[in-house]
């Protein structure tokens, strides 16, 4: 059996970033002490970063299309990795301060700079580049909320935005297609009529 | 018939669940609001569904179909998540009454 498409990978890539929204959602909701009642709830999703980080590792090994493909998937398993593990241990409570929570915004960052960074087309180029761009910048954007947190833990804003930006990460990347045009675009280097 | 499994209605019922404060609510709506987000989808573009829209479709496709991934993503939190969720917010809320 031949590996799956790249779209495919990102489609359940976008499930499992759906559930961990879902999880950070109803800890905005409940608050955090009512949602750490119970440890595999309240490792659920530092852990989910870290796996995801690892599956992202695999990807970069396998992956052979570009060396900026190579470097983008590398940062950002690097970075979700750092990012769960740090969360790990504020859960454990090895780490106390709500300042930890600047590691999450500069994953978040790093992550999008790297989606930026390593779309060399154009937004209408095709569907996949403009997604490229939009993800990018929704992750460069939502770094406030974990800088939110660090500064004003208790804003219900920061954790809700956080959360929020994982449902939206989801959604774009359901959106995604190999081949496909945007708003009508497509370009002629992607398969399409249009330059 | 054993009085062990025989119980009288009013103690078999168990107490009665308070009504639901609107955290109560928020929780139990994410799963069937994903699952209806799903379901929508599949509606609205049903070329997104290999059941429906056979041609050229292969394996990968039949197992990750884009909607039917969301109706299973609000399953599973329906499931696993929501209902403990639900009774720790319910035992936090009544604690905190006293």
């Amino acid at each position: 059996m031949s590996a799956p498409r790249a779209e495919i990978a990102h489609w359940i890539t976008a499930a499992a970033i759906l559930f961990v929204g879902l999880l950070l959602l109803a800890e905005a909701i409940v608050g955090p002490e009512v949602f750490r009642r119970r440890a595999w709830r309240a490792y659920a999703w530092p852990v989910a970063a870290v796996v995801g980080g690892v599956f992202l590792w695999l990807i970069a090994a396998l992956s052979t299309f570009s060396t900026l493909h190579l470097i983008a998937h590398s940062l950002w398993a690097q970075a979700a990795m750092i990012a769960g593990g740090v969360q790990i241990a504020v859960i454990r409570g090895s780490l106390t301060s709500p300042r930890w929570s600047l590691v999450t915004a500069a994953a978040l960052f790093l992550t999008g700079a790297s989606f930026l960074i390593h779309e060399q087309n154009g937004w209408l180029f095709s569907r996949s580049a403009f997604l490229h761009h939009l993800i990018g910048w929704v992750l460069v954007a939502s770094a406030v909320f974990p800088v939110g947190q660090a500064l004003r833990p208790r804003r219900l804003v920061w954790s809700t935005g956080f959360a929020l930006t994982f449902v939206v990460v989801a959604i774009l990347l359901f959106a995604d297609r190999d081949v496909a045009p945007i708003f009508g675009h497509l370009s002629e280097f992607a398969g399409g009529d249009t330059p | 018939m054993s009085s062990e499994i025989v119980r009288p209605i009013t103690r078999s019922r168990g107490r009665r669940r308070p009504a639901p404060t609107p955290r109560v609510l928020a929780i139990e709506a994410l799963a069937p609001l994903t699952i209806v987000g799903g379901v929508v989808w599949a509606i609205a573009q049903p070329y997104r569904v290999a059941f429906i829209h056979r041609d050229g479709k292969g394996v990968y496709d039949y197992l990750f179909q884009p909607p039917l991934l969301v109706v299973l993503v609000g399953v599973v939190f329906g499931l696993l998540i929501a209902p403990s969720l639900v009774r720790d917010l319910l035992e936090a809320d009544e604690r905190a009454e006293g």
